[in-house]
């Protein structure tokens, strides 16, 4: 009971600092609607900054798929290391076996790497 | 006191009492943000054969910031035309949110650390990947070719340089045994700093947070020079402040970070000096490791995207990984910890 106290607690604490992380943007525009001068209104103000000139079609257009490659790579090893991370906190206990068997789930994703490599993704253009 | 809050039951009152210590930290760290960037713009003023700020507050220009402020809060609200209303609103805020979040875990001393997670690392990791939502968010939503560039960029880079952040703590956590932060503190009180044991990690930890807080080699996503102001071009005033606010919060977190994961967080170097307070040792620390940051501002040149996204993938990930399995080897065989 008294660990899942300490637990609860410490999590509270948590959830006070996400609050107090959105509450101080919000409350610092809000002071800011309050505080500033009133500006006139002109419309070209509004338009979207393009080094002067007028800005021309959407900005949101379909870009580069390499991106997207990269994205994949990310979560792919992100993934993979989401399971070392257990793997190196019982590796004390777990001992040589451990270490070889981790070191066959690197090697497999160590080879689409390399085939990433091969296949020249990683370059970017 | 706090230590019998933390052992009683959750309620409505303890949350109260965290948030009110919270609040005073935030403080705390706006106060060092303040201070940072003027020390920052001196520190490159030096560098640069300049003097820095001067007028605002004497010689030293300790006003100049809060003046910058206070200038942000009056300035117009632009939203321009042809953006993405909502979205343009709620990004600075879920940009600078979770780098308040995160402060949360890091231990200054021995008795100042707000939440004693036991997944410690893994949860700053985890929450700081966060704001490249707010930053891709407010790309898209400034509908501003720059931006965009900037934001894609961002993201990129971000997204490549936390796969070697990670594996390069994954060597820490392999010689502790623990994610606790405070643990991996303590464990270098017998051991000697992990620098030490884990030199090759600190490189490539400090090369990859340098990329994670887009300081000077990497400052790619919002090269000034290419990009205008990247992905923030659209923003001004006070939503502008959020994301710089944001990018010096995770100057302090990450500072504190690498003092914790490798120079032994409060820790004296030498035993024979630990009458010293363990608050000194850190903040001294601490100093070191931000001057580093401003001076890598002032000596390199911005490296080149191609260059930045090969370096992540075909030199620190492969670095990193390789580190992992001596390290997992050199525990097993000789037995040091």
């Amino acid at each position: 009971m008294e660990l899942l106290n300490l637990y609860q607690n410490n999590y509270l604490i948590v959830f006070a600092f996400l609050c107090l992380g959105i509450l101080l943007p919000v409350v610092a525009l809000f002071a800011a609607k309050l505080l500033r001068p009133k500006y006139k209104d002109i419309a070209s103000k509004y338009t979207t900054y393009e080094s002067g000139i007028e800005p021309f079609h959407d900005a949101r257009v379909q870009f580069n798929v390499r991106y997207y490659v990269f994205a994949l790579m990310f979560v792919i090893f992100d993934v993979e290391t989401v399971f070392l991370y257990p793997w190196a906190i019982a590796y004390e206990k777990l001992g040589i076996f451990a270490l070889i068997e981790m070191l066959i789930f690197v090697v497999m994703l160590l080879i689409g790497l390399i085939y990433a490599w091969k296949k020249k993704v990683l370059k970017w253009i | 006191m706090v230590q019998d809050l933390l052992h009683s039951s959750p309620s409505l009152l303890n949350f109260g009492i965290f948030f009110a210590m919270a609040l005073a930290f935030l403080f705390v760290i706006l106060g060092f943000v303040t201070y940072a960037i003027l020390a920052e713009r001196k520190v490159l003023g030096f560098m640069q054969g300049r003097i820095g700020p001067n007028h605002l507050g004497g010689r030293w220009g300790l006003l100049q910031t809060v003046a910058d402020v206070l200038k942000l809060l009056v300035k117009e609200d632009l939203i321009p035309k042809a953006s993405d209303r909502p979205m343009f609103i709620i990004a600075p805020v879920i940009a600078f949110a979770p780098a308040f979040v995160v402060v949360a875990t890091i231990p200054f001393t021995e008795n100042l650390q707000f939440a004693d997670l036991n997944v410690g690392l893994l949860y700053y990791i985890a929450i700081s990947g966060i704001t490249i939502i707010g930053t891709l968010m407010a790309a898209w939503a400034s509908n501003n070719k720059y931006s965009l560039l900037g934001g894609m960029r961002a993201t990129a880079q971000m997204v490549s340089y936390e796969i070697p952040l990670v594996m390069a703590g994954l060597g820490i956590v392999l010689l502790t045994g623990s994610m606790n932060l405070n643990d991996i503190v303590l464990a270098q009180q017998e051991s000697g700093w992990f620098i030490l044991w884990q030199p090759v990690a600190f490189v490539v930890f400090f090369i990859a947070a340098m990329a994670e807080l887009y300081r000077v080699p990497f400052d790619l996503a919002e090269a000034e020079n290419e990009l205008v102001a990247g992905f923030h071009t659209e923003y001004s005033g006070f939503r502008w402040a959020m994301f710089m606010l944001a990018e010096y919060v995770y100057m302090f977190a990450m500072s504190a970070l690498i003092i914790v994961l490798f120079f032994g967080g409060w820790l004296p170097p030498f035993e024979f000096l630990s009458f010293i307070p363990g608050a000194v040792w850190f903040g001294l620390k601490f100093a070191v490791v931000t001057y580093v940051l401003y001076w890598f501002r002032a000596t390199f040149p911005r490296m080149r995207p191609d260059q930045l996204m090969e370096f992540a993938w075909k030199i620190l990930l492969p670095v990193a990984l390789a580190n992992i399995f001596l390290t997992a080897l050199l525990k097993e065989l000789l037995n040091i910890f």
